[in-house]
Parts: C-alpha cells; structure tokens; sequence
C-alpha cells in the first residue's frame, strides 16, 4: 500500500480527475502499489549491493595500498641489497708478499699477481684498459683510444695524446703492468712522486736520509696492504671529472658523489643505501656493467627475480616492472617511461656541469700568454687553451625515446656541416618496445672539422707539439689525424654539434620524484618534444576541441536566445 | 486555453529521482575532472583530478549496469521507445508554441514521463553517447593491459563524447525551465511530485506501450 497511501496523504486539495486517472491506470493495469513498492525497495537493495560490489574492490585495494607500508619495487630492492656486508678470509697487512719495500709500481702489481694470477690478464681485456671496444660498423673502433670523438677534448689520439693517460689504470700507460691499486687502493697515495723521491735517494747513506726512505717506504707498505672492491672515489677519480675537470662532462657524475646525501643520491647515500658504484654496476672477470658507447648496458630488461644472476645495472633489476605501490597508474608508466625521467628531476644539483664548449675561441692571448676567466660557481668561463665554457646547475634534462644503445660519429664518418651535428645520439623510438623515453643532458659545443672532407678532426692538444702548447689548430689536426691515420686536407673550420649522455645517476628521494603536471600539461611539459604517443594533458585533437567548443557554445548561446524570447515574449501570455 | 487548472501528478518514483540526481552528480564529477585531464585548466591537480575520474568513472559504468538491469526488469525501458508521432508537434512548441503561450502537445503522465523529442534524445544519449563513453573510458582505463592499443582514437572518441555530453547538460538544464513555472521540473525531480497544466487528454497510444498484455 506504500505509494498509495503516500498519494493520499500527500495529495493536495487540488487533486483533479486527471490525477486520480494517472492513479487509476497505475492501480489497475500499469504496476498494483504493493507490488511497485516491493519492486522498488529490492531494486534499491540490489543497487546499493551493486555499488558496494563495484566500490569494494576499489575500497579494499585503497585499504591493501594503505596497509602496505611498502612499494612491490622497495621490498625487492631492499631484499636485493640485504646481504650488503663483503667479509673475507684474507688480511692483506699480513701477506709476505706486500710486506717488501717496493721501489716501483711494476714491483706492487707482481706482488699482487703472485697470489691474483688471472687478474692483469683479465682486466686487460676490458676497455678500462685498451680503450677500445668494437664499433657495430665494420672497421671502426670505438673508445678514446680508437675513432670515437667528443666535444670536449675531442679525441684521445690512440693513446699518444699523453695527458689523457692520467686516468689509464697502468702505471705507465699501456707500456707498463696494470695498476691494480687505482681501482682496489682504498688510500689515495702518490705513489709515483714517492718513487721518484726513493730513486734520487738511492745509495745516499745519510741517516737523515735513510730515515725518510724508511718512511716513505713504510708509507707505500700501508697504501699497498689498504686493498678494498672498488670504493666511490676509485671509480670517481676519472669519472667524476671526465672531460678534464669536476662535472665537466655527465652532469649525473661529479665529486659531489664522493659522499653525497639522500637528496642528492639515494641510492649512493652516505645517510641512505651507501652503494659503491659496483653495487649496480657489477662486474664479471673485471668486465664492468654498463655502457660502452654505442652498446647497451644490458640486453635484456630482467629483476632479480626473474633472473637471480643478472646484471642489476638496470633500474628494474632489483626494482622490478612494477615498482610502485599496486594499482597506482605509475606502475603502468614504466612500459614508456623510465624510471630517471620522474625520479632525477634535475642534474648537476650540487656541482655545475659544463652546457657548451665552443673551440673556436681558443687561442687568444693576453700580454702573449695564455690566460683564463673565472665565471658564475668559480668555474672558468673562458681558457685560452679550449675556448668558451657555459656552466649550468639544477639542469632540466632533455628526453627522448632510448632503447639503449647510442649511434655516434666519429673521425671516419662524413658529416653535413650546415647541420649542428649529433657527435653522440640515443636510439629508439615509440614503436620499439625495448625503448623508454629517458633524460639526457645534451653538452653543445663547436668544434673543427675537415673542410673538404666533410669529417670531424682529432687535434692532438697536450705535449710539446699539441695545441696547447703551439696554439696553432692547423697542425695540431695534422699531427692529432695522423696519430689515427686519418688523412687531413689542411682546411678547417668549426661546426656545431652536440653530444648526448644518459642522466641515470642522482636519483632524489621519492617524494621529490616530477609530479604529473611536469609533463601531462598543454605549455611547456617536459615531454613537448616526444612524439609518437597520445599523452593526456599534453595532448588533444584539435578537431575534437573546435566541434567541442562549437558544440559547447552553441549550447549556451541557443539556449539563451531561446531564454530571451520567451522573456520578452513572457511565453506568449497576456497579462 | 485561458482556463488554466493546475494538477499535480507523482512522475518519479524515489528510486528513479535518487537514481537522476546519482547519476548527475556522478556525471557532473566527471565533465569536471576529465577536462581537467584534458589540460583545458587546472582546479583539484592533475593528479588528483585522474584519481577521481578513474573512481567515479567505474562507479557509474557498475552502477549503470544496475540501473539497465533495473529498467528491463520495471519494463520501464518502454519509456524510451521512439516515436514519430506528435514529434513534430513538440519541436514546433519549443521552437514556437512556448513563445505564444501555447500548451506543450505532449503532457506529462506516469506512464510516459518522456514526450517523444525526450524519448528520442534519452534514447540516443542512453544507448549511443553513454555507452560509447563507458566503453571508452574503460578502454582509456584499461589501456596498459590490452597490449599494442594506441590510445589516440580512444582520447579521441571520449574527449569528443564528453563535450557532447556538457552540449547535452546546458540544454538539459535549459530545458528545465521550461515547465508552468520555471523551477517545477527541477521540483519535480526533487519531490516526484511535478505541477503540470491540467489540459490534454492522454492519448492511447502513449500508454500501450507500456500497458502490459
């Protein structure tokens, strides 16, 4: 009786025949009260089941994610590191063989190789040592010491170029044994100024004297006993300073990683996980991952858990394809973007990084010398031996589609010189499924290049007949192209190029990871110039928007002219 | 014609009013975080505005199912058979008649709450537009698992639906005005109860549809 009773009592006094028939015709034919009501009742009954059968799942879900006090992709990272503690069976301050006063460093490495017998072996097949590594194109070599040219000291002229031997892990170049303790002495020790000093000491018999052998040798003794895996400042001795100086060249790489904090690194963080490099770039029979030129650093996108000997130089290797917390929508980014591109939101946070290196200002000289300009961070801004510098800070990367592998130019390979020239580029593209969209940090510069033969050149910059010494460009291309057999017509000029590097290190804490808005916005999202994907915010069509907006506004201004003439046609009635 | 009697009539049941204003706010929720999406301006964050719309989205993709199982089973789908008939006569009230104070041809009754431009307009919204934006915004929704998809023609369709459907809220909400008085549909649909002009019989083959064998 619900609805007719409901009816009478609410039915006003004005009830008129045509209410009573809509009731009738209800009441007899159309659905009999009782029964709408009970209908009406189970159907709401049933929609609120409804809701709560669709609600719930998301509720539950909210409440799991809730209750789960940690992303899929931190439990499994933290579980990849748990073991972080090395021990071993051996005190090297014990070993006979490192307690000999040393007068060489040829000496040391025998010392090391008497028990360590693969390991000079080993890692002289590793580009740490030749410098090399084969180009995917048939005949060329990359590495400093092969083909390969940047924009910064451009080449390393096969090795002859010597100032670049400072970083090569010999005690002499590639003439003498391997140094092991570049990589594995945990002290800094100037070894070759102390063996210098022992050999102008040789056969002095003067107490004093004899004295401060002892010292000096009791000195290399405990820089030698000092063995560790390789610790940041090892790796960071040439790497951080790569291109001739502090973050000259990564911009994700600088001294600033020696000890950094969590809000630089986490990962490498004193206060945080305090990874040595080689916790992700690990290493087999010295080979070290990561990469080289042109190849990728890994094959394949694997976790530890798919594959317990894997390499963990990639992001997912402990962190998973799923790394945040279930059912939040970046967990279904990382089929597009990589990890860096939100989690680095910036490089070069600490130190500066150079931006730009134009050569074709170098060799001005004041009062005939040589000189430099100190700019913005203390850094030169001009050096009479390079040209022109740009430093930058907290620089935004640059992103593009990368499947982990780069293409690059290098000395044999022809160039368009009305182009700016892409010396080093990532490859990959949105239909390849190996490939992310990924930050870079692109360093611009202008350099010399071969005039007729439309190539880049190799001028040979330290030593007594290097461009820093003569300043005169034309023969340091002559002799640099001849360390590299390279023929050279004698007419240069400068073209612009650029040289791009994957941003992977400085990873920020997770809550100053990019929000949305940095790319799913129409004005300048991070991602503007990535093509080949439809990206929310970013993105429309502008027919969809015209017809929506003609739609939209032909909406409101029909219905107010329709409004307006009923107003003033006040519906036709007449007062 | 002069001799205006009014009456009141009882159109919707509390389901079917709990059911409009439901799913009005449900849908109003979603024209406001999904054009945000859209990047045309910036109110709750982008963020924020996604989790919403992802939300309320599925909330009415499952709660609309009920409500079409509800309609089949109430046979109050006939409501929204179209008909030619009078269709004529009401698109020449609203674009003359209502400037010349005539009456609507087609008066509202229980049994056919929707005149036949309403039953055409609901039909086509409730079974072409809404559905096509459900199906796309669970295709949008579910975009990441359903392998190689681009998602351009989905944000194409469901962008286009949605201004389709802010084209369809502003005449809807016009449209409410134009009852006797400005506010008694919107009373209507808050009550149940809609004052209409006591004037037209109901004519018989309004209600045989509905009338049960």
């Amino acid at each position: 009786m619900g609805i007719h009773l409901k009816q009478k009592d609410r039915g006003s006094p004005a009830q008129t025949v045509q209410e009573k028939m809509a009731f009738s015709r209800t009441n007899d034919s159309y659905r009999p009260a009782s029964f709408a009501f009970r209908w009406t009742a189970a159907l709401a009954a049933v929609l609120v089941f409804g809701i709560l059968a669709v609600t719930c799942p998301a509720a539950t879900s909210v409440a799991a994610a809730a209750q789960e006090k940690e992303a899929l992709g931190m439990q499994l990272a933290k579980q990849a590191v748990r073991a972080d503690k090395h021990w071993t069976t051996v005190d090297h301050s014990k070993l006979t063989e490192l307690n000999q006063n040393f007068t060489s460093g040829d000496q040391i490495t025998q010392a090391c190789l008497s028990c360590h017998t693969d390991a000079a072996m080993q890692f002289e097949e590793t580009i740490h040592w030749t410098w090399e590594v084969p180009s995917e194109k048939p005949g060329i070599m990359n590495g400093k010491a092969g083909h390969a040219v940047n924009n910064f000291c451009i080449s390393g002229n096969a090795m002859e170029d010597k100032g670049c031997l400072s970083c090569h892990a010999g005690w002499d170049g590639r003439d003498g044994l391997v140094n092991c303790l570049a990589c594995h002495g945990e002290e800094k020790f100037p070894f070759k100024e102390t063996f210098a000093d022992l050999a102008a000491f040789e056969g002095d018999d003067d107490p004093d004297i004899l004295e401060i052998v002892k010292e000096l040798q009791s000195g290399i003794r405990t820089a030698v006993q000092n063995v560790t895996l390789p610790g940041r400042n090892n790796c960071g001795e040439c790497h951080f300073k790569g291109g001739g100086g502090d973050g000259v060249k990564h911009g994700d790489l600088d001294t600033s990683l020696a000890k950094p904090n969590r809000m630089l690194d986490v990962h490498m963080a004193v206060d945080g996980a305090d990874f040595t490099c080689t916790r992700c770039h690990t290493t087999v029979k010295h080979h070290i991952a990561g990469r080289l030129y042109t190849r990728p650093a890994a094959a394949e996108r694997k976790s530890l858990i798919q594959d317990d000997m894997a390499t963990k130089i990639t992001c997912e290797s402990c962190h998973s394809a799923t790394p945040h917390k279930a059912s939040t929508k970046m967990n279904d980014h990382t089929d597009k973007v990589a990890c860096q591109s939100c989690h680095i939101p910036e490089f070069a946070r600490v130190n500066p990084t150079k931006m730009w290196w134009d050569w074709t200002t170098a060799g001005k000289m004041k009062d005939g010398k040589p000189y430099e300009v100190k700019g913005e961070f203390g850094k030169p801004v001009y050096k009479s031996i390079k040209g022109d510098f740009i430093w930058a800070k907290n620089v935004v990367p640059q992103y593009s589609w990368y499947n982990g592998s780069f293409d690059n130019i290098g000395i044999k390979d022809k160039i368009d010189p009305q182009q700016i020239v892409a010396v080093s580029h990532p490859l990959g593209s949105p239909d390849d499924p190996n490939a992310r969209i990924h930050p870079f940090k692109i360093h611009r510069g202008k350099q010399p290049y071969d005039k007729i033969n439309k190539q880049l050149v190799a001028p040979l910059l330290s030593g007594p007949k290097g461009f820093w010494t003569t300043f005169d460009m034309d023969e340091a291309i002559t002799i640099g192209n001849q360390t590299l057999d390279v023929p050279y017509s004698g007419e240069f000029d400068y073209v612009e190029t650029t040289y791009a590097f994957p941003i992977t290190h400085m990873v920020a804490p997770a809550g100053k990871s990019l929000d949305c808005i940095q790319c799913h916005t129409r004005d300048n999202s991070r991602l503007a110039g990535i093509t080949g994907i439809y990206m929310p915010g970013r993105d429309k069509f502008a027919i969809v928007d015209t017809i929506g907006l003609i739609a939209v506004l032909g909406a409101i201004a029909g219905v107010t002219l329709h409004g307006l003439g009923r107003f003033f046609t006040r519906n036709g009635r007449e007062e | 014609m002069n001799e205006r009697t009014m009456t009141k009539v009882y159109l919707y049941t509390r389901f079917e009013r709990f059911w409009h204003w439901f799913q009005a706010l449900m849908v109003i929720l979603l024209m406001i975080t999904g054009f945000e999406v859209h990047g045309l301006y910036s109110l709750m964050g982008f963020e924020t505005a996604v989790e919403v719309h992802n939300f309320v989205g599925l909330l009415w993709l499952g709660s609309f199912a009920f409500f079409a199982f509800w309609l089949v089973i109430t046979g109050e789908w006939k409501q929204y058979i179209p008909t030619t008939r009078k269709l004529f006569d009401v698109a020449l009230y609203y674009a003359w008649g209502i400037f010349h104070g005539q009456d609507h041809p087609v008066q509202k009754t229980p049994g056919a709450k929707h005149n036949p431009l309403q039953r055409l307009a609901y039909l086509g919204i409730s079974a072409m537009l809404l559905p096509v934006q459900m199906i796309t915004g669970l295709l949008y929704y579910l975009y990441n698992s359903l392998g190689n998809v681009s998602l351009a023609p989905i944000a194409f369709i469901h962008t286009l639906a949605g201004f389709l459907l802010v084209n369809f809220l502003i005449i809807h909400l016009y449209m409410t005005t134009t009852g006797h008085s400005l506010f008694s549909h919107i009373k209507g649909m808050i009550t149940g109860w809609e004052e209409i002009h006591d004037t037209t019989k109901i004519e018989d083959w309004e209600t045989k549809a509905t009338k049960k064998a």
